[in-house]
């Protein structure tokens, strides 16, 4: 199937198109789970550790 | 190329990388799993990210090799479906554009795996048929080739080509997404 100079398909393809986009952003809106936000913040402390005990060595 | 430092610039990709994990997974659980061994693999190779290429294409390529990765060892992808993409819609429009919505959604579940990936990637998430078709280790041509599939399977679901319903279907499009551009 292809859109080109097909009209009625350029239509079909930019309805398709325009949900996606519309499923995708409110999917992208969703609370961030604890437990990445949690995985985060112990990431972000290793790198501190990790760089404090650079900087004393 | 962002001015962020490369870690926080991931932390901005999260939104889209979890929406990408739900589309491809349509599981929570699952899908929150395939977040967190993709957050570990970036964080630990961070290194080896090179600034000015794009990151956001860097950890959907992540995710998605871990997820077939997994679903090969686990053949578990019909039984943990929990149709967290198709009823993820937290602030619904209480009209007819609700329904065709949530029809579109139902639609969309029901694609294989390498179509809905294709869509989200071209469709929804903007990449190129050439950066979506090197995430997916494929040619350019076999990813337009899944869009236009998918696209199809999609029109035959929702019935698209009937032009009465694509006139009932345009109007309540323009009711959900508000848009003004979608030409009658």
């Amino acid at each position: 199937m292809t859109s080109e100079n097909d009209p009625k398909q350029e239509r079909i393809d930019r309805y398709i198109d325009q949900n996606l986009k519309k499923v995708f952003a409110d999917l992208e809106k969703d609370k961030m789970p604890d437990e990445i936000v949690d995985l985060l913040t112990v990431l972000r402390a290793q790198d501190e550790e990790l760089k404090a005990k650079n900087e004393r060595s | 190329m962002s001015d962020l430092d490369p870690k926080d610039e991931l932390v901005t990709h999260l939104p889209a990388l979890r929406a990408f994990a739900l589309s491809l997974t349509r599981n929570r659980a699952t899908a929150d799993d395939m977040i967190q061994d993709t957050v570990l693999k970036a964080w630990s190779n961070m290194d080896k990210f090179e600034p000015g290429t794009k990151m956001r294409a860097w950890l959907f390529t992540i995710l998605r090799n871990n997820y077939y990765s997994s679903r090969r060892k686990l053949s578990r992808e019909v039984a943990d479906i929990d149709n967290a993409f198709s009823d993820s819609l937290s602030v619904k429009p209480d009209h007819d554009g609700r329904l065709q919505m949530m029809d579109f959604k139902v639609a969309f579940a029901q694609l294989a795996d390498e179509h809905r990936e294709a869509l989200i990637l071209i469709g929804a998430s903007g990449f190129s048929y050439d950066d979506a078709a090197e995430m997916c280790g494929v040619a350019s041509g076999t990813m337009k080739s899944r869009v236009n599939r998918a696209r199809s399977k999609l029109t035959e679901l929702l019935q698209l080509d009937d032009d009465d319903v694509l006139e009932l279907t345009d109007s309540a499009t323009m009711a959900v997404v508000g848009s003004p551009n979608i030409p009658s």
